[in-house]
């Protein structure tokens, strides 16, 4: 890849860097999944093993599984993060077309809001957020959990960002050849950008899978809990000290993100590779 | 299956202005394009000559004057209803299609509906239609083994004709082309300079092609517009704008090695500006050679030896002179000349073209 030579030591160095990442990165992880696999005796005997010496997991996840209903947050958390990305998708790619190919007046202005935008942490207005759902009367619905997040500022900019690098004749070309405005944003620069949108993606679900703190405040009922809020809801159900079953619950909340990150991941690579746009 | 027979495609400009803001671009420009005639228009970059084209093709909207196609106003209608097509400088195309999907866009933006597209459900007939279209030019531009590579695996001669064959397929009354070999390595130049001409012979449609490269323009077209500085300068054919230039700016602008141009009392004239080609300069060694008639000799130093093999160069230092003057010699002929060597320039004043102080023309 990079064609410059390193030094032996260097090299060395370098690995030795990388791995010191990885083990405070993964760490935690495999902390979770081994004590998700131990006996509750062996979570708490004084000497701390990593492996298991005796298999609990079975009961670890079973508990997990049935003493709250872990896959029906789990369905509630896809429902909820696919609509989150589905409608940011709708109205980022219209957006940034027109902000990054559009000549129109008052364009370089509004871009100058969506970055004044990307600086409001969500937390500040959660509250009249509140407030309006309230009054609105839609709190505690799948409607809450999705409507905030549904203008993706971040989104916005990032697609925006890759749209400037989109050669302008190839948007031409598609205009003589009889394509719209919104043909050429669905059919010519959406696919050119995949691996922008597959990134934007990534950072999107991950994000609202995992959040807890919005969740919390907007839905009360049971039936609407997303995952974090459902383990939560079991730390609270069970004896708030049954580790085992907690990190079953934790693994098995964070396994679909896992693996779709692993899918994505190749066809980012995919989109990188087959994005053949120069010369 | 593709060669029309009856000619269609003639393009009017009217007194057309284009500006952006205080800049003005493109200023009266009137040019009268007959139906399967091949005209380039020419120029130094930034002149405007590219906003002239995408004005043509409905990408960009004049400030004032018309464009009529065949007679009717194009006013205010969108590219794909003006019946033209387009190739650009970077090929333009689709990065996530196939070659054959990227050929057949234009014909399924026209025959399928928007449903049909969305849903990929196209009626066999069309769809054998479209496939048979693509086929054909294809087989016309000799890329058939390319239909299923996408665009990334081609090379730039080959994307070049894959752009060629998507504005084929739709056979357009006008095709507008927009630098479209700039990006091309110098031998390939060539050979694709010989293919659009014989392209255009072929189909029989109306050319409009923008370069800046005054060979381009000399060796394909039927006629050449030159624009300066957003002004129309001269429309004529390749012969004609070579040997009687309108102005000066045109006289150096066609023609490799540049003209020579020097103050008209160097050669006893009364013009302001005088311009020679260097095949119309003749030098003679000092001594060897009596000196021509008094007064059409140019006495000088030569400087630089330009050798092509078929032509050489001869650069010429004349005192009071500011660019070296150059002029063309038989190679075998030119081996007497050393650098150094003090050389007549001999003049045959039915060839010097006068120009007045502004660079206009002055014809006797």
């Amino acid at each position: 890849m990079s064609g410059v030579r390193l030094s032996p030591v260097a090299r060395v160095l370098r690995h030795l860097v990388l791995m010191t990442g990885t083990v405070a990165m993964l760490g935690p992880f495999v902390v979770m999944l081994m004590t998700s696999f131990k006996p509750k005796a062996e979570i708490f005997a004084p000497k701390f093993h990593l492996l298991p010496h005796s298999w609990g997991g079975t009961e670890n996840y079973i508990t997990a599984l049935t003493q709250v209903p872990l896959l029906h947050f789990l369905l509630n958390g896809a429902i909820v993060t696919a609509a989150i990305f589905l409608l940011q998708v709708l109205v980022n790619m219209p957006a940034a077309y027109a902000l990054a190919k559009r000549r129109f007046r008052g364009r370089d202005t509004m871009f100058a809001t969506v970055l004044v935008c990307l600086l409001i942490p969500y937390q500040a207005i959660a509250l009249p957020l509140y407030i309006l759902f309230f009054s609105t009367g839609i709190l505690d619905t799948y409607a809450s959990l999705v409507l905030p997040f549904t203008i993706s500022v971040f989104g916005i900019f990032l697609m925006r960002q890759f749209f400037l690098g989109v050669p302008d004749d190839l948007i031409d070309a598609a205009r003589v050849d009889g394509m719209s405005e919104y043909r050429i944003v669905w059919g010519v620069m959406a696919p050119t950008a995949m691996p922008a949108l597959i990134a934007f993606g990534i950072f999107s679900v991950v994000a609202h899978w995992n959040d807890y703190f919005w969740p919390l405040i907007a839905v009360a009922s049971q039936e609407l809990y997303t995952p974090p809020m459902g383990i939560a809801f079991l730390k609270q159900n069970g004896e708030g000290t049954a580790y085992g079953p907690l990190m079953a619950a934790a693994t098995i909340v964070i396994t679909p993100l896992v693996l779709a990150f692993l899918v994505a991941q190749r066809r980012f690579i995919e989109g990188i590779t087959f994005t053949g746009l120069k010369g | 299956m593709l060669v029309e027979t009856q000619a269609r495609g003639a393009v009017r400009i009217d007194g057309l202005a284009k500006r952006f803001g205080d800049t003005t671009v493109l200023d009266g420009i009137d040019l009268d394009i007959v139906a399967g005639e091949f005209v380039t228009i020419l120029g130094p970059s930034g002149c405007g000559k590219s906003t002239l084209l995408r004005i043509v093709a409905g990408l960009e909207t004049e400030t004032a004057g018309s464009v009529s196609i065949d007679g009717a106003p194009m006013k205010g209608l969108a590219p794909n209803a003006r019946d033209i097509a387009m190739v650009f400088q970077s090929y333009a195309l689709y990065p996530h299609l196939t070659v054959a999907e990227n050929i057949a866009v234009p014909l399924r933006m026209r025959q399928l509906t928007p449903m049909q597209r969305l849903l990929g459900l196209a009626p066999r007939a069309v769809r054998g239609s479209i496939g048979a279209e693509v086929q054909s030019v294809a087989a016309m531009l000799r890329i058939e083994s390319l239909l299923p590579r996408r665009p990334a695996q081609l090379s730039g001669g080959q994307k070049q004709r894959v752009a060629l064959a998507r504005a084929m397929v739709r056979r357009p009354r006008v095709f507008l082309m927009d630098e479209p070999l700039s990006n091309l390595d110098a031998e390939l130049r060539v050979h694709m300079r010989a293919e659009i001409a014989q392209l255009h012979r072929q189909l029989g449609a109306t050319f409009l092609y923008v370069t800046h490269d005054q060979v381009e323009a000399m060796t394909m077209s039927d006629r050449v517009a030159v624009i300066m500085g957003g002004r129309l300068q001269q429309v004529a054919s390749p012969d004609v704008l070579y040997r009687d230039p309108d102005t000066l700016a045109v006289a150096q602008f066609v023609g490799t090695p540049r003209i020579n141009v020097l103050a008209g009392g160097r050669l006893g004239l009364q013009a302001a500006q005088v311009a020679v080609r260097p095949e119309r300069l003749q030098a003679h060694g000092l001594g060897l050679a009596p000196p021509p008639q008094a007064g059409q000799g140019i006495e000088g130093r030569l400087v630089y030896r330009e050798n092509l093999g078929s032509d050489l160069f001869l650069h010429v230092e004349v005192p009071g002179v500011p660019a070296a003057l150059i002029a063309r010699a038989d190679p075998a002929a030119g081996e007497t000349f050393a650098i150094g060597d003090r050389l007549v320039l001999a003049v045959d004043p039915r060839h010097v073209l006068s120009f007045d102080a502004a660079g206009k023309r002055i014809r006797p």
